[in-house]
């Protein structure tokens, strides 16, 4: 009976920590606002099949169509409401599926920057001496880079394209997240709890996995989030100076660097729309990042 | 700390050529050089010799200001970069000049007058400030006052038509040397769209950090004081709030630097800049190893030099630092 108590108790508790934490993120607008733009996004990109009016890659390229204007326009392309760009490509249709690339890209990265960044992170915080310090320096020399200059340092070692240049960002964006960690880590190594389950004999494996990774996981929440926003960004960078996705992906920076040329000649619409695109996803990464942060982490709050 | 920093930078910038696929002699000979001419730059180069000694060459080249020749023009690489410096300086710091100017106005006003019109009006557009690709905003200025409004130039350094002596390499500077009026104004024209663009997220960040540490600062004591004092509220908020509001400032402007310096390589690449930016990025396309190496050291070291500045400026404003 007594146990039963306990064990509501336990329930009850643990539904108001949920409770609280949605809560939170239900009056805090601009979260909601920055979800509302990303779950659009994604959803673009799952259903880019469907709801993009064109293909994005006709072939061969109807050149007869070449820089139409948009629905703004009587002269208009037919059906292609954002019009046509310097192959006659359906804006709107490579804007949706371009949702699908630069999310995908965006992902990918920030899934390589938190598989080494935590790996690393763990380990340096989390047994500190010399593999701290030399982690740590290592951390060093890359923050000695702007970011964006050390993803194109490592394009030019591994070649251009899409998933050399996820690669690249991931790669950059470690230590940043290594150094999160770390610093998460090396607080709840203090904690009376860690020193418990040292005293009980666990392993330093149990004691990370049960124990630490649990208890750092909203920093690696807030700053991923945050991460992804500028993993979209340079993903574009890259592809704009031509050293990421390559013709004819529908990459959003790409997009941009093949039709920012014909903006002399009064085209704006086909390099105006996919920086849109561009702003409006970084933007609601931003907006949640920054509100995840407020509801999940109060001490982190700026 | 700053010197085993820059010894790693050296290693990245070494192992670049090695790192990269295929043989770094023939790389840098090119595709279709002949056996001999891919021999002799095996021995000239000193890719012959084992990896220790040919970095230990490199570095010494390097610490001389010798990142060897470029392999597209086969003029010296750091000729190059330094023939092109002064444009980037001249681009970036403009832009941060820009950023600082409005970035801190914008959050005074923002913070003293919180929950109004001005706040909600520049914190929305700093919001968007932040998240915008900067080469996309370099092409819709271009659009906007270059193309439809026909206000400025959209790229190049300064008008051909005009003549112009060299000889800092900055060009305001030596036009105001030479007496250049009209080369003054061209190419004040010309870094009008770009610093603008490059500027902007700087700007954002500054006037975001400058509300909430203005914000921070007017909630305490001595700031309640002053009022109760009778001082008037210009005062209060422009002699006594923003002198300690500005710390956290300089710690973003410092930190912003560095993003300057990549956001640098696109809108240069935008706006046809001819600075050490757009030079990397042709290099990385061109393959140019040298000159990318070159590059990779020349920003680091500059990276770290503005960092170190940072700090140096950080103690000057804030004195308690040094005793902590």
């Amino acid at each position: 009976m007594e146990q039963k108590v306990i064990e509501q108790g336990v329930t009850i508790n643990k539904e108001s920590v949920g409770g609280e934490l949605l809560r939170r993120f239900k009056y805090n607008r601009s979260a909601v606002f920055g979800l509302i733009i990303i779950l659009f996004m994604v959803f673009c990109a799952i259903t880019a099949d469907f709801i993009a009016p064109n293909d994005p890659y006709p072939s061969p390229p109807l050149l007869a169509n070449k820089l139409k204007p948009g629905f703004w326009s009587e002269k208009g392309a037919e059906g292609m409401p954002l019009g046509s760009d310097g192959l006659g490509r359906c804006v709107l249709s490579r804007i949706i599926y371009g949702a699908r690339v630069s999310l995908t890209a965006g992902f990918v990265a920030v899934g390589i920057a938190m598989v080494l960044g935590i790996t690393f992170g763990v380990l340096s915080g989390y047994f500190g001496g010399w593999v701290d310090a030399v982690i740590m320096r290592i951390v060093d020399i890359m923050f000695a880079f702007p970011a964006l200059l050390l993803a194109i340092v490592i394009v030019t070692v591994v070649g251009q394209g899409l998933e050399k240049a996820m690669i690249a960002i991931g790669i950059v964006y470690s230590p940043q997240m290594a150094r999160i960690i770390r610093s998460s880590v090396l607080y709840i190594k203090e904690m009376e709890y860690i020193e418990v389950q040292k005293a009980i004999g666990s392993s330093h494996w149990w004691i990370i996995r049960r124990h630490v990774l649990p208890n750092s996981i909203a920093p690696v929440i807030v700053y991923g989030t945050l991460m992804l926003a500028s993993a979209i960004l340079d993903c574009a960078a890259l592809g704009f100076l031509g050293l990421g996705a390559q013709p004819p992906i529908p990459e959003w920076g790409a997009m941009l660097s093949d039709s920012y040329s014909f903006i002399v000649s009064g085209a704006w619409w086909a390099a105006t729309f996919p920086g849109i695109a561009i702003l409006l996803s970084v933007l609601g990464l931003n907006l949640l990042g920054d509100g995840l942060r407020d509801i999940l982490d109060p001490r982190l709050k700026q | 700390m700053l010197i085993p920093v820059l010894l790693g930078a050296s290693i990245i910038a070494f192992s670049l050529i090695h790192l990269a696929p295929g043989d770094p002699a023939r790389t840098i000979a090119g595709e279709h050089a002949s056996v001999q001419t891919i021999e002799k730059i095996r021995v000239k180069y000193g890719l012959d010799k084992p990896l220790i000694t040919q970095y230990w060459i490199w570095l010494k080249q390097a610490l001389q200001g010798d990142f060897g020749r470029s392999i597209v023009s086969n003029e010296y690489v750091s000729k190059e970069i330094w023939s092109r410096f002064p444009n980037t300086v001249e681009l970036t710091l403009f832009a941060m000049f820009i950023a600082i100017i409005v970035g801190v106005l914008a959050g005074i006003i923002s913070a003293s007058h919180q929950y109004s019109l001005w706040d909600y009006s520049f914190m929305g557009i700093a919001l968007f400030g932040v998240s915008m690709p900067v080469f996309w905003l370099g092409i819709m200025l271009m659009m906007i006052f270059g193309v439809y409004l026909r206000w400025l130039p959209i790229s190049g350094r300064i008008s051909v038509m005009i003549p112009f002596t060299r000889i800092t390499g900055f060009y305001l500077i030596d036009s105001i040397i030479t007496g250049n009026g009209a080369a003054f104004l061209s190419s004040l024209h010309h870094l009008i769209l770009p610093s603008l663009a490059l500027g902007t997220i700087p700007m954002a960040t500054i006037a975001r950090v400058t509300r909430s540490s203005m914000l921070e600062v007017l909630r305490q004591d001595f700031i309640r004081t002053e009022r109760a004092k009778g001082l008037s509220e210009r005062l209060v908020i422009y002699k006594h709030a923003v002198r300690n509001a500005l710390i956290p400032v300089v710690t973003v402007i410092g930190l912003n630097f560095g993003l300057l310096l990549a956001g640098a390589i696109l809108t240069e690449t935008v706006f046809s800049w001819p600075g050490v930016g757009r030079y990397v990025v042709n290099a990385v396309q061109m393959r140019d190893y040298p000159a990318v190496q070159g590059c990779v050291l020349f920003f680091s070291v500059i990276f770290v030099i503005v960092n170190l500045i940072t700090d140096i400026i950080y103690v000057y404003i804030d004195p308690r630092i040094k005793y902590q």
